[in-house]
């Protein structure tokens, strides 16, 4: 089977590792991948925010972009929540049969990853080793819109190492909501922090959700309260082996030597890479090597 | 008002989410029947309908009890000696056999200045409904009109075991009926109840505050 | 043409407030998430529930779609049953109509059961001017209405209140001194003070849950008692009623008795749903009036989309369920008709344009639309609104339009993503542009329209490397 990579607008330009991670899972499952590289973006930033026109034409685009090969998986549920659930809705509004038709056929094949390797694949296990304890936040896409059940679940408790624990209240929304976040900032932090009093009462060292827009909102809290908790993407961690962790400080799967440095919520001060670049290279070193250090409660 | 409304859904005849499918009239689906798949009917015994019946009005606290028929007026003699009740309401059509002796028995036609001050009323019932514990009455005989059992403060009311239904949709089907013929209607699952303080549910508001139910057995 | 409204204040600015309110929030918090505890485990219990849901969304879809055929059914059931039916185009009408009706009894007082509808449109204030006063007998309306304050929650109006606050309101307006803040106590002395009302008054308002075409007979749904003694022991009844509130058939409401209870209390019943017929020659009031509402419903009617909004039951579960809610509350939204579906009815009902902000109310969960009994998408109408308020600035077309940084940022946006290579040119540049802001792999301030997130949020740094540039150094250009 062939898959083209999508790979939403801010993941290539802001979390390019979640991206990565997916692509070395894929392969590691014995997919052959490819990356149209004309793609940029699904148009659900302008949906959402009511510029309906702007929209339609990326989804035109899409169709185009997308048209040959077999299945096209993000690591994304909102984006691919707007693929399935809102092209055909666009298309409808401006009563355009035959691009209700391909929107639809496109949309048949186009899947999250998690929704892709469980569905699909039948695949739960992929080989992965995180010796970490992380806690899970359903995506309101993942969970509603596009309804990949508990596929993440399955996924992650396949992860050789992994220490689960349950998110309290774990189904509410984050209050990211794309612009919402910026439109109404006074309410989205409101939902936001509550999201974080109950990640950091799991007593996990990562967050873990298969949407970056979710963790760039999560993310974004948990670093400005330096609570030392990160935010991570699903493939990220699905991506990570053995390997990787045995190299000290290691990255986990999906981050290149490029990659490395930038915030990704709260190794700042862990395993400084003193070799970095200027701007910050705190890195995400699992300095452990295969043991969960200090485990204490179980969830 | 009406030409508005017509010309509102003049060539929209599809509706949001239309279930009958684009393009569909709106002379032509008047009567077009909605496609029902949920559960019709109760293929249950009739002893279990009766105890799904008792368990759900004692959830609402309720007193209720099943008895034999000839135990009745007794028992609603004493429910009224107990509660030293001096006159109580009943209505006309009331099983004779099932009054009880004791209080002053008053009728339908009293005044509403003695309805407020009776100390309760007795009744029969339309129907009752197992899975919500629900006691209907439809103003039939041995119910009077709704005020009858609006304003006296103890209602205690009798359910005979075949009119317990075991299903909404069945109810509603039995009660076309009186609906039809202009009858009201009353639905009444427990005693009534409020959390609008501090959402702390506080039970008796108005109507009767004591409801008990006497389900006949056999 | 209606009663003169003030501008609402746009949302952000109106949850920012209510935000601080911490009883509010604590009351909300606590009530919201116990009855949705409830809910979910009632609606859990029927096997056959999402078939009643979507029984109940077909049922209301048809009778959207033949709204005319079943409006000129209904009247003629309920007048052939010794009922009378006014027609009312706007809440101004039917205030008229009301008022009229009132005065002609003769009665300057008028006992109300709780209407979202009556409240739409300030049925008590035209009343009053007229002469007449309307005593609100929900416990929770009586509350309200006797501290002359607004409701904060459809179903639970007086939840920003706390029991001394209350028992202080009785003591003052009632005069019931000697009270305890115990809520038994409290709903004691109501109920004395009501039911003397009860008795006496010969005139009761009332509106309407539902109402069937097929037999005229109308519906109302309730807890307390109260609007058994409204609807039953004054000699006229006046209801007033939305014209969405209908239903075809008897048969419907065997799928509608079961979805609203469940979905609002989370109760398997309430205690007491009443039906009654036009006038019965024993039974209840002498002289029945149905008042039919328009108010803006056949103008939602018309817009194929957004109608859906008209399927709602009032049940309140999406209120219950949204996230945005349970923190802002009922007043932030302006409107009698708070939450989820007030951001999609309201807007609609009302001119679009003076309740712009509430379609953005939201982040798009969908909670709403999994607890919603008929199956409202509400997530699909608020964008459909979202893409309507848009259309509208720009078609209003000026100076202020063309410059509004939101849309020249969409517009730039879309200009970007129409290209690969204008694509790749905004990435390479925002690595640069974001220079000035970073700091240890972090940002932390943001500038303009973006200012709103780096208040409380870090933002990590653009990386060294794009994913398509990694990508291509792994495999070359090929696709």
């Amino acid at each position: 089977m062939q898959v083209s990579l999508f790979v939403p607008c801010y993941v290539d330009t802001l979390y390019p590792e979640a991206a990565v991670a997916m692509t070395r899972v894929l392969e590691r499952v014995g997919l052959q991948v490819d990356f149209p590289a004309a793609q940029t973006c699904c148009g659900q930033m302008h949906f959402n925010t009511g510029y309906q026109q702007e929209a339609l034409t990326l989804a035109r685009r899409f169709v185009e972009v997308f048209a040959g090969g077999d299945a096209v998986v993000a690591p994304s549920a909102s984006c691919v929540g707007m693929v399935r659930e809102f092209y055909p809705y666009l298309a409808r509004q401006v009563g355009d049969e035959e691009l209700v038709a391909a929107v639809e056929a496109v949309g048949e094949r186009t899947f999250e990853l998690s929704e892709f390797l469980v569905g699909q694949l039948g695949v739960e296990d992929v080989g992965a080793y995180y010796p970490h304890r992380v806690t899970y936040h359903p995506t309101c896409h993942s969970l509603r819109a596009i309804r990949v059940g508990d596929a993440p679940l399955k996924l992650l408790r396949a992860v050789r190492g992994i220490e689960i624990v349950q998110l309290p209240d774990a189904e509410t929304c984050c209050g990211f909501g794309g612009t919402f976040a910026v439109k109404n900032s006074d309410t989205s932090m409101a939902m936001l922090s509550d999201k974080v009093a109950n990640v950091l009462s799991t007593k996990a060292e990562a967050c873990v959700a298969a949407d970056n827009s979710c963790l760039m909102h999560i993310g974004g809290a948990l670093s400005r309260g330096r609570t030392g908790v990160r935010a991570v993407h699903l493939a990220e961690i699905l991506a990570s082996t053995m390997d990787d962790a045995a190299e000290a400080p290691a990255d986990s799967g999906g981050r290149t030597e490029e990659n490395r440095g930038g915030i990704d919520g709260g190794w700042i001060g862990r395993t400084r890479d003193v070799s970095g670049d200027a701007d910050g290279a705190g890195g995400i070193g699992h300095s452990r090597s295969g043991r969960v250090e200090g485990a204490d409660v179980t969830p | 008002m009406l030409a508005r409304i017509r010309s509102a859904l003049a060539g929209t005849g599809g509706g949001a989410g239309a279930g009958a499918g684009r393009g569909a009239g709106s002379a032509d689906d008047l009567g077009e029947p909605v496609e029902r798949s949920y559960l019709m009917r109760d293929e249950r015994a009739t002893e279990v309908r009766v105890a799904q019946f008792v368990e759900m009005v004692g959830e609402y606290r309720a007193g209720v009890r099943v008895v034999e028929e000839t135990e009745i007026a007794e028992i609603a003699a004493t429910a009224c000696a107990d509660r030293r009740f001096t006159r109580l309401l009943v209505p006309a059509g009331f099983p004779e056999a099932w009054r009880p002796a004791g209080p002053e028995l008053l009728g339908d036609s009293v005044d509403l200045e003695t309805l407020a001050s009776v100390d309760g009323v007795i009744t029969t019932c339309a129907l009752a409904i197992a899975p919500t514990g629900t006691i209907v009455l439809d103003g039939g005989p041995g119910q009077g009109r709704r005020a009858l059992s609006l304003i006296p403060d103890y209602h205690l009311c009798i359910v005979r075991d075949e009119q317990i239904l075991g299903s909404v949709p069945e109810a509603v089907r039995s009660l076309r009926e009186a609906v039809a013929g202009g009858r009201a209607l009353t639905f009444i699952s427990g005693p009534s109840a409020t959390s609008d303080i501090e959402l702390q549910r506080v039970e008796g508001v108005h109507g009767p505050r004591n409801l008990e139910v006497l389900v006949v057995g056999r | 043409m209606s009663r003169l409204e003030l501008p609402m204040v746009p949302f952000p600015d109106a949850a920012k407030v209510a935000l601080e309110d911490s009883q509010l929030r604590r009351n909300l918090g606590k009530a919201t998430s116990a009855i949705r505890a409830k809910r979910l485990a009632l609606t859990a219990e029927l096997p056959d529930w999402e078939q009643l849901r979507e029984a109940g969304r077909r049922i209301k879809a048809q009778t959207m779609r033949n709204l005319d055929s079943y409006l000129l059914q209904l009247e003629e059931r309920v007048t052939a049953a010794g009922g009378t039916v006014h027609w009312a185009e706007d809440g101004d009408e039917a205030n008229r109509i009301v008022g009229e009706l009132v005065r002609r009894t003769g009665s300057s007082e008028a006992i109300k059961v709780k209407s979202l509808t009556t409240d739409e449109i300030r049925l008590n204030d035209a009343l009053a001017d007229a002469g007449v006063q309307a005593i609100e007998t929900d416990l929770a309306e009586l509350i309200i209405q006797l501290a002359g304050e607004a409701s904060s929650h459809i179903l639970v109006p007086a939840i920003h209140k706390n029991r001394s606050e209350i028992r202080e309101l009785f003591a003052r307006t009632l005069g019931e001194t000697g009270l305890s803040d115990d809520p038994a106590d409290l709903t004691r002395a109501a109920r004395k003070y009501l039911r003397q009302k009860f008795l006496s008054t010969t005139v009761g308002i009332s509106g309407a849950n539902f109402a069937v075409a097929e037999t005229g007979t109308v519906c109302v749904v309730e807890s307390e008692g109260n609007g058994r003694m409204c609807i039953t022991l004054p000699r006229t009844l006046i209801t007033v009623m939305g014209i969405e509130k209908l239903v075809p058939s008897w048969q419907d409401m065997e799928v509608f008795l079961q979805l609203l209870p469940r979905s609002s209390t989370g109760e398997r019943m309430n205690p007491y749903t009443s039906f009654w017929t036009g006038v019965h020659q024993v039974d209840g009031p002498r002289e029945f009036h149905l008042v039919l509402l328009d108010n803006g419903r056949s103008k939602v009617l018309a817009n194929e989309v957004g109608r859906e909004a008209l399927h709602c039951i009032r049940c309140s579960a999406c209120l219950n369920a949204c996230p945005v809610y349970e923190r802002t509350g009922g007043h932030a939204y302006g409107s009698v008709y708070p939450g989820p579906i007030g951001a999609v009815l309201t807007p609609q009902l009302r001119e679009l344009a003076r309740f712009e902000s509430l379609p953005y109310a939201s982040t798009l969960c969908g909670a709403c639309f999994d607890a919603c009994p008929v199956k409202i998408n509400i997530p699909e109408l608020l964008v459909h609104l979202r893409g309507q308020v848009v259309a509208a600035r720009s078609e209003r077309g000026g100076l202020r339009s063309s410059l509004d940084p939101e849309r020249l940022a969409m517009r730039a946006a879309a200009r970007v993503f129409a290209s690969p290579r204008l694509y790749e040119r905004a990435q390479r540049v925002s690595r640069v542009a974001q220079l000035p802001f970073v700091r240890r792999g972090r940002i932390e301030s943001l500038p303009g329209y973006l200012r709103g997130w780096s208040a409380t949020r870090d933002l990590r740094a653009v990386p060294k490397e794009f994913f398509r540039e990694w990508w291509k150094k792994r495999h070359g250009d090929r696709q």
